[in-house]
């Protein structure tokens, strides 16, 4: 068994959608996750989820507010997975509620 | 005289008796500890009967054990040569006879739990060494339980038994900064020992109910402990006291077991219900989440006699917590089942395909199941597989009923 992790890009982010939305989106998410746990594909107690906003520290010392200027899709978060090859990897990551709004999911290997 | 009277006894006295005079002489001398106290209710049998039962039977059985344990070790010069070498230190310990105040039997008690549920002895030998120093049971109870043979227990024992020596393993609590790893172990066991009541294989209704009656005894012996009562331990308490409720429920007249769909709600024990409430509320505090807790608030939906998908939308989200800080296959199992309630068959298929625990007959059962009305003859392929993977003939039965019904 090999480490995935995938990575989510949001087109939107979560801490902007309606307030009456949240909870919907948020069981789609806990459902999916819980469908790979469910597998016993998925390590660690529980993914990454970033939260909105932070800062970019460039060469020199330049601060600026986000990287979320420069790519469309910004990094939502991430989850690690066990799978024997990347296409397996890749079969977990159907389904992912961060493509709904248009978002992508990528797979990469991770080093052992 | 009654023999029904005496065997209850021994099961409340017998756990206590040894814990004090195991105090004492130290775990190495714990079946030195055991024959004192058999022996003891042996000559109680015989007493009685002739005699008559005393007014106070436990004191007249405390004191003949204390006779009898210094009569032992005085004898046999173990305390002098052995034990109060290593006992002198503990200013409390310097005496050698047996203490059976309600207080030094508590903390007695409570030791003996924490020296049984070390890490250093392996679980199963503990579930085994719990039965039986911690609860009472006999050799024959203990492998009826297992399935076993007397000979099988007594080894699995002596073993244990033998590794409280070698690991010199000590009656004592925990130093306060270990206490909450080591309550984790002590939890795990008595757990384990609720499970092995509530899932257990024997046919035997009484003995699996005790139990789990024992486990919680000693789970309330746990939180009657300021520095045991964690909130942790209150889930644990909550969730044995939500399926302790729908005991006389899960089994009909000929001991068959009944499935959740099919229980009568009537037989729901509310006392129990409402008791389990209590702790649930009460282990809420701090802010570890375990899986005792999310186990808890499942049993605790389960324990609501509604059957909207609204409640099983809520178990969904519970096991899917759950799944995060404690897999299994059964818990894989069971949110695939809460995801049927909840949304549907076809929802819960997809999901259910790529569990793929092939050898595993419940999974077959559930595959079986969901295909009931989808696909009748993939339904009956599963049952099958089911059938032939089932260890036990009530299983079985089960399972020739769901493919007659196809």
């Amino acid at each position: 068994m090999k480490e995935f992790a995938l990575l989510f890009r949001h087109v939107e982010d979560f801490d902007t959608l309606p307030e009456d939305e949240k909870p919907a989106v948020e069981k789609k998410w806990q459902d999916w996750i819980g469908g790979i746990a469910a597998q016993g594909k998925l390590i660690g107690e529980a993914g990454v989820r970033l939260a909105s906003g932070g800062k970019v520290l460039k060469p020199a010392g330049v601060v600026t507010d986000g990287p979320f200027v420069e790519i469309r899709e910004c990094l939502g978060g991430l989850i690690v997975v066990k799978a024997d090859t990347l296409e397996e990897a890749v079969t977990l990551a159907h389904g992912c509620p961060a493509m709904d709004r248009g978002g992508s999911v990528e797979v990469r290997p991770i080093f052992v | 005289m009654e023999n029904i009277n005496l065997k209850e006894l021994f099961k409340q006295e017998f756990s206590k008796m040894v814990a004090v005079i195991s105090n004492i002489y130290g775990l190495a001398h714990i079946e030195v500890a055991e024959d004192v106290v058999s022996d003891t209710f042996l000559l109680a049998a015989e007493t009685w009967e002739s005699k008559g039962v005393p007014d106070n039977p436990t004191a007249w059985l405390y004191a003949v054990a204390k006779q009898k344990t210094l009569y032992h070790f005085r004898r046999n010069k173990i305390f002098d040569e052995r034990v109060a070498p290593h006992v002198k230190h503990n200013a409390e310990k310097t005496t050698d006879e047996p203490d059976f105040s309600p207080k030094h039997i508590k903390d007695s008690q409570l030791q003996m739990l924490f020296a049984i549920c070390n890490p250093a002895i392996a679980s199963e030998a503990q579930i085994g060494l719990a039965l039986r120093i911690l609860c009472g049971f006999g050799i024959d109870e203990i492998a009826e339980a297992f399935m076993s043979n007397k000979e099988t227990i007594n080894k699995r024992l002596f073993r244990a038994k033998e590794k409280l020596r070698t690991e010199t393993v000590v009656m004592e609590l925990p130093p306060k900064n270990e206490i909450s790893v080591r309550l984790d172990n002590v939890l795990h066991i008595i757990y384990l020992l609720f499970n092995e009541g509530y899932y257990s294989k024997t046919e035997s209704n009484i003995l699996r109910k005790d139990f789990c009656i024992e486990a919680l005894r000693l789970g309330l012996m746990l939180m009657d402990n300021e520095i045991t009562n964690e909130p942790k331990t209150n889930a644990l308490i909550a969730l044995m006291c939500f399926h302790a409720s729908r005991f006389d429920a899960r089994q009909d007249n000929e001991n068959a077991h009944i499935l959740y769909e099919a229980q009568n709600p009537d037989l729901w024990d509310n006392d129990m219900i409402q008791r389990g409430i209590y702790y649930l509320n009460a282990s809420l505090q701090g802010d570890e989440v375990t899986s005792y807790h999310i186990e808890a608030q499942i049993a605790y939906h389960h324990c609501l006699n509604d059957n909207t998908p609204n409640k099983w939308q809520s178990i969904l989200q519970l096991y899917n917590q759950l799944l995060l800080i404690n897999y299994s296959p059964a818990v894989a199992l069971n949110r695939t089942y809460a995801l049927y309630r909840a949304d549907g068959k076809e929802a819960a298929l997809v999901e259910a395909e790529k569990l793929n625990l092939q050898n595993n007959h419940f999974y077959h059962i559930l595959l079986g199941e969901l295909y009931t009305g989808i696909d009748n003859a993939k339904a009956r392929t599963n049952f099958e597989t089911a059938y032939s993977l089932a260890k036990t003939t009530a299983e079985k039965t089960g399972i020739s009923l769901k493919i007659s019904k196809l």
